[in-house]
């Protein structure tokens, strides 16, 4: 009776390790199938993806208030000791912008004239929206940011995200109330560009670090450091002429850019909706601004 | 009557907070933190996390909690869905293998076991998105990154620590 019940115990203990076994077994092999999936199907998953985003954003728009005032901490001792400083400079620079309205104003009502003398067919509209980031994917792998605006408020895949001095980069997937933004730096960020003053196009592309890099530019003379790169439009996804950089080295065979946004600072960026007419269905929201906050 | 349930509900509690612990940190990693340069290098923390109970609570970490943690942080951080599931569930079953080595033993053999664990992690982590990508990932942020998550260990290892010992102690 004795030998028997003994055997009973080690079947119990040896199926509990192989319970185990099999449990690390299954969820190794369920993250491999995952990952096949989603790059095999990657809509499939996606929808479940924005559904998953759309409940953790107002967990992570909660959480994200702390985490900001952190660094707002250093910022603000910063703040305290030059702002008589700060302040004089904004003052400048404010004199300086009023300056440049009117300027522009007058170029815009010109612009339009000449536009109109040589028939010319008009740029879309774009309208944006402004919206909260909520999160920041941290690690080696990705640059993605999490911001708190969806289908619900206009924000849909493709879009380009800007912030005051540049372009940031574009939506890859908008939920109802969240979109995720894939950064200029990272790896699999393509932007159509041109470069301001000589012209020549190429392909702005990432690489995970804070620095990007012109691919399919023919180098040459006309190429100098300090050059302004800026979408070129190409495509149609991005309105030409947005601010990216500017050239910061020029390698054997490599142009490498710095860009405008500082992308670890940013609080809250504004999303453009570039709508073609007859490509993209039109929304008529013309002239119509959210802040999502 | 209301105490037995009080007293189960704080026992249930009390074995859900490994996982706890790593879901919170899987939220930190994704959070805005507006420190130049630390977004491509932020630590793993919530490896720091799998690490430490896989080493001192096991029994109360299964292998769906581990799964579950890096599943949220593949969708939050918007990275290749099963990446990060991969290595927190690899990395929990082999620490979970050799934790007989583990116990008793000071926490510098501990933290020398986790600067075995988290290079071995980040490749692991490196291969399946280059694969996934088709295309090298840098390889500099990942060193930064390594360094960094076991330079920060002793600091998570603590706060572990504190939590096993005050709330999991009676569990």
């Amino acid at each position: 009776m004795r030998p028997n019940r003994g055997r009973a115990i080690l079947q119990v203990v040896s199926f509990r390790r192989l319970m185990k076994r099999s449990g690390f077994i299954f969820f190794i092999g369920l993250a491999v199938a995952l990952m096949i999936i989603s790059q095999v199907e990657p809509v499939f998953l996606e929808k479940s993806r924005t559904n998953v985003t759309d409940l953790a954003t107002p967990v992570l728009g909660f959480f994200s208030r702390p985490a900001a005032s952190v660094s707002d901490v250093a910022d603000s001792i910063d703040s305290v000791i030059l702002v008589r400083e700060e302040n004089a400079r904004l003052r400048k620079e404010n004199e300086r912008l009023l300056q440049n309205r009117l300027l522009f104003s007058r170029l815009k009502k010109e612009n339009e004239y000449l536009r109109e003398m040589l028939n010319t067919a008009p740029d879309p509209d774009s309208d944006y929206v402004t919206a909260r980031v909520v999160g920041d994917a941290g690690g080696p792998f990705v640059r993605t940011l999490l911001v708190a605006a969806g289908n619900s408020q206009g924000v849909e895949k493709g879009q380009a995200v800007v912030a005051s001095y540049g372009l940031v980069g574009r939506v890859v997937e908008a939920g109802r109330s969240s979109a995720r933004v894939l950064l200029i730096t990272d790896l699999n960020s393509r932007i159509p560009i041109v470069l301001e003053a000589s012209r020549l196009k190429g392909i702005l592309a990432g690489n995970n670090t804070d620095n990007l890099v012109i691919d399919f530019l023919k180098i040459d003379s006309s190429l100098s450091i300090g050059d302004q790169v800026v979408t070129s439009g190409e495509g149609g996804a991005f309105p030409p002429g947005i601010p990216i950089g500017y050239v910061k080295e020029i390698r054997e065979e490599m142009v490498i850019v710095e860009p405008w946004v500082k992308l670890d600072k940013l609080e809250f960026v504004t999303v453009l909706d570039y709508a073609i007419p007859g490509i993209l269905p039109s929304t008529s929201r013309a002239g119509r601004a959210y802040m999502i906050d | 009557m209301e105490t037995g349930w009080v007293e189960r509900g704080s026992i249930y509690l009390r074995n859900l907070m490994p996982f706890m612990t790593i879901l919170i940190l899987v939220i930190a990693s994704v959070l805005p933190w507006h420190i130049p340069g630390l977004a491509p290098v932020t630590p793993a923390f919530s490896l720091m996390a799998v690490y430490y109970w896989a080493i001192y609570r096991p029994e109360k970490l299964p292998y769906i909690a581990t799964f579950t943690a890096g599943l949220l942080q593949d969708i939050l951080s918007g990275g290749p869905i099963g990446m990060s599931a991969l290595v927190l569930v690899l990395v929990h079953g082999v620490v979970r293998s050799q934790r007989s080595f583990f116990h008793g033993k000071p926490f510098l053999v501990i933290w020398w076991g986790f600067s075995i664990v988290a290079p071995v992690a980040a490749a692991v982590g490196w291969s399946a998105a280059s694969i996934y990508y088709g295309l090298l990932v840098p390889p500099i942020p990942l060193i930064v990154h390594v360094v960094l998550t076991i330079l920060l260990y002793p600091f998570i290892g603590f706060v572990m620590t504190k939590i096993h010992n005050t709330m999991l102690a009676r569990a």
